[in-house]
């Protein structure tokens, strides 16, 4: 299939602002189905609130926009239900972790075969840019005038520590490296957390002094380095990029079939 | 038959609710009876006061709480406390002697039976204590047939437990048979008030 | 006394009466969170469902439950979730996108004294309102009940039937007094109950299919997620397609239509029972468990001589406002039977030509309501000789 045929452009234009990085992250994420051949009556997209939760509404798969912060508890409905599917949920930062922070701990540590994509702009842009649970302290928002003073968390360590049993960061800058990351967190065999660092030039950016779009990428290509890199070991200051778990472990729904032939048998 | 109402008191663990539903069951399944099973209980999942109602008659049953009974059971202190006052008066009252000491007169013909210590004793075990307390009961008082409750034991209980249920309730009917009320009184006199 | 046996009769709670006539309607996927008095139900799924090959699913609270059969909802399965009060409250939000989304699921709640924790183990009917305003926006419900086990069983059916018929949430409003009561119950057999096949669409693949485009008899087929058809689905208002719009004749369209399809079909949603409601000049209207002590009055009284009869509601919402008016009309005293502080006598006062005879006769104390709470309400309405 052509990249194309995943898209749904009757509903185009999208309503991402110019500059917004997860139009990048789509790109990446169709590029990914595409590699892996991926039938889309195959694919299920679930969605919760925010600028990165419209993302369903533009592709051609069996898409599900739900409520703020759910959509991983629809999502484990869908895939419980129907093993056989692919699940993709992407998520903001605010839906994943502040609303959300229960589900997606409970889906990392069901391991259940659904993808989760963390679409991290650290800030809740789509309704007007308060600071979210990823925003980390010294960032001015409409909700923290006087910059903020809460703590951010590592969504890596969170998914890691909550069981998920695939981890891996990405930013939108180095889009290939994105694509191949995705790549591998559809194909594992459990639940997979993809944090992906998207920039919001319109409310991150011009609040915080990080300049256009092109200058929120150039700072993401400055301040991230490859897990295990040198530039890495050399300047702990830096953001890492890379696959932080792939862990083999059983799978949920597995696991039910399981007990579906154990209450079978009586 | 008369509609008859019933109420069980103790506390969490010792099986009241568990007898209740094979009374109520044997009843309603076996002896083509009428009959509505029903509990109030606390928080605590073990002690705590726990009270089950049932009702058995031959006509529909609507309104399912007994606010008089007919048949009041007390295992512990706490129970015959907070219930004996509801008792229809002239109504049967069943204790066990160990576990409830009355203290007090009580319009009733009152049993003291001392199930638990029967049960330990034979059995080796309390936990078949709701067992006993049935035998008991359906001695006293044959509210629907010994056969029927064990047709419902039968189906209850697995074959590890079935056999000392089985026991426990023929050890609480022998214990009814020897007795008689407390106060003196003859089973099926006129009620008066014991102690 | 007879000593028959017979099979197809059980002695059992209306919980699990709740979840058995879930199974026999073809619930192929539950998920939960426990919670007292609920609780029962959740624990029958666990253990019959995947001995059938059908799908539980313990969730981390009660958001993710309701949110979690609605995702299931949609490849094809038909779905519940049981709670009480606290949960009930938690799904508000969720239940608002099934409406939406216009998702059949079934939601049972076996209601509990509130408001919050309240009496987690103590009967009420608080959540009657609740039901029907728990989320935000206009919109339509259906809210059905029982007062026994027997009514119990065909009322969840029917839940499931409305649900796949209407692409609705159902709510099943029971309490505690009918959820842990066990009584008999006459297995229905197979086919005895009608069952309502969810309605998929003859759209064939690569023909443009519109889920959200009503067919003239106002049913939406569906489509599982998984076959051909792929489309969206949101809690935005939405175009035939599926996709979020602020159109205001969508918009408009949309409203009406999602408050019609259950509004204009009141009479065919409508359940209800009666007793002696003929020559009645004291009409009770009841439901749920107080219709249990409110049938013991009316026999009660009948043998006396008083001329008592019970309308017992079935369907909660939409509210019966024609039936309970109709029934009504020549009675001298109508005597609302609940407990809650007055929720079903509001809807009554509004339905019948003389408000002013309406009275309530409740009590909100966890204990259920007795014969005798009845017949003193009686008594000052109707003087000393009742």
């Amino acid at each position: 299939m052509a990249l194309q045929d995943y898209i749904r452009s009757r509903f185009f234009p999208h309503i991402w602002c110019v500059g917004c990085g997860h139009g990048t992250a789509l790109n990446a994420l169709l590029r990914a189905v595409e590699t892996l051949g991926l039938d889309p009556s195959d694919i299920v997209m679930v969605s919760g609130i925010g600028c990165s939760s419209r993302m369903p509404g533009y592709v051609d798969f069996h898409t599900l926009h739900t409520l703020h912060g759910r959509a991983l508890a629809f999502a484990t409905g869908t895939k419980m239900s129907k093993p056989e599917l692919t699940v993709l949920v992407p998520m903001g930062d605010g839906d994943a972790l502040a609303i959300g922070g229960n589900h997606f701990i409970h889906a990392c540590r069901r391991n259940i075969d659904i993808t989760a994509i963390v679409l991290n702009n650290r800030i809740y842009g789509m309704t007007g840019g308060q600071f979210s649970p990823l925003s980390g302290p010294g960032v001015v928002a409409t909700t923290a005038p006087y910059s903020t003073y809460d703590p951010a968390f590592d969504v890596m360590r969170l998914a890691v520590g909550a069981g998920a049993s695939f981890a891996a960061r990405g930013s939108t800058y180095h889009v290939v490296e994105l694509q191949q990351l995705l790549v591998k967190a559809i194909s594992h065999k459990g639940f997979s957390v993809i944090e992906v660092l998207s920039p919001c030039p319109t409310h991150f950016g011009r609040r915080n002094q990080q300049g256009d779009s092109v200058e929120m990428l150039e700072w993401l290509k400055a301040n991230t380095a490859k897990l295990g890199s040198k530039a890495a070991e050399e300047n702990p200051e830096l953001i890492t990029r890379g696959i932080f778990v792939e862990d083999e472990r059983p799978e949920y729904c597995e696991q039910y079939e399981r007990i579906l032939e154990q209450a079978r048998e009586g | 038959m008369e509609r008859c109402r019933l109420v069980f008191c103790g506390s969490g663990g010792q099986g009241i609710v568990t007898a209740a539903i094979i009374l109520a069951e044997a009843a309603a399944i076996h002896d083509g009876l009428e009959a509505v099973q029903s509990q109030s209980y606390g928080a605590a999942a073990r002690g705590g006061v726990t009270r089950s109602d049932i009702i058995i008659s031959d006509s529909e049953i609507n309104f399912p709480k007994v606010v008089q009974p007919n048949i009041l059971v007390c295992l512990t202190q706490e129970s015959f406390t907070q219930f004996y006052s509801i008792l229809r008066p002239g109504g049967l009252m069943l204790l066990d002697s160990d576990l409830v000491e009355p203290g007090m007169r009580v319009e009733a013909r009152q049993y003291k039976l001392p199930m638990q210590r029967t049960v330990q004793q034979e059995i080796g075990t309390n936990v078949v204590l709701n067992l006993c307390m049935l035998g008991a009961l359906l001695c006293l008082r044959p509210v629907v047939t010994k056969e029927s409750v064990l047709e419902v034991v039968k189906k209850r209980f697995s074959e590890r437990f079935l056999q000392m249920n089985e026991k426990a309730l023929e050890l609480g009917w022998s214990l009814a048979q020897e007795s008689a009320p407390s106060s003196g009184d003859q089973r099926g006199s006129a009620p008066r008030p014991t102690h | 006394m007879t000593n028959k046996t017979n099979n197809k009769i059980a002695f059992v709670q209306g919980n699990e009466v709740c979840a058995e006539a879930a199974l026999y309607a073809g619930a192929g996927f539950y998920a939960g969170y426990p919670i007292t008095p609920s609780s029962e139900i959740m624990e029958h799924m666990a253990r019959r469902m995947p001995a059938m090959g059908r799908r539980f699913l313990q969730m981390e609270d009660e958001i993710a439950s309701l949110a979690a059969i609605i995702g299931a909802s949609l490849t094809g399965h038909k779905v519940m979730t049981a709670t009480s009060g606290p949960g009930f409250s938690l799904m508000q939000e969720t239940l608002g996108f099934a409406i939406m989304a216009e998702i059949p699921c079934v939601i049972v709640n076996v209601q509990r004294g509130g408001p919050s924790t309240g009496l987690p183990t103590q009967a009420a009917q608080g959540d009657v309102y609740q039901a029907r305003w728990g989320t935000h926006g206009d919109h339509a419900v259906i809210a059905l009940t029982a007062s026994n086990n027997q009514d119990l069983f065909e009322m969840t059916v029917e839940a499931f039937n409305m649900a796949e018929t209407y692409r609705t949430p159902v709510i099943v409003l029971i309490d505690e007094v009918i959820g842990h009561l066990r009584e008999k119950l006459q297995m229905p057999d197979p086919d005895e109950l009608e069952v309502v096949k969810r309605l998929r669409t003859a759209v064939p693949h690569g023909v443009d299919y519109h889920p959200y485009l009503p067919r003239e008899d106002g049913r939406l087929p569906m489509s599982d997620f998984g076959d051909k058809h792929r489309y969206n689905v949101t809690g935005l208002y939405h175009n035939m397609w599926g996709f979020p719009t602020t159109d205001p004749g969508v918009i408009d369209g949309l409203i009406h239509h999602l408050i019609d399809k259950i509004e204009n079909n009141l009479h065919q949603i409508t359940r209800y029972k009666e007793y002696y409601l003929s020559d009645a000049d004291c009409v009770l209207i009841s439901y749920g468990c107080s219709a249990r002590s409110a049938l013991h009055i009316v026999k009660n009284r009948r043998q006396r001589g008083m001329k008592l009869g019970l309308l017992e509601l079935q369907t909660l919402w939409p509210f019966p406002a024609g039936l309970v008016r109709e029934k009504c009309s020549g009675a001298q005293h109508i005597v609302v039977v609940e407990m809650n502080m007055g929720q079903v006598v509001h809807e009554v006062k509004r339905a019948v030509d003389h408000p002013e005879r309406v009275y309530l006769a409740n009590r909100v104390d966890g204990e259920f309501i007795t014969p005798t709470n009845i017949k003193n309400v009686l008594r000052v309405i109707m003087g000393r000789g009742v």
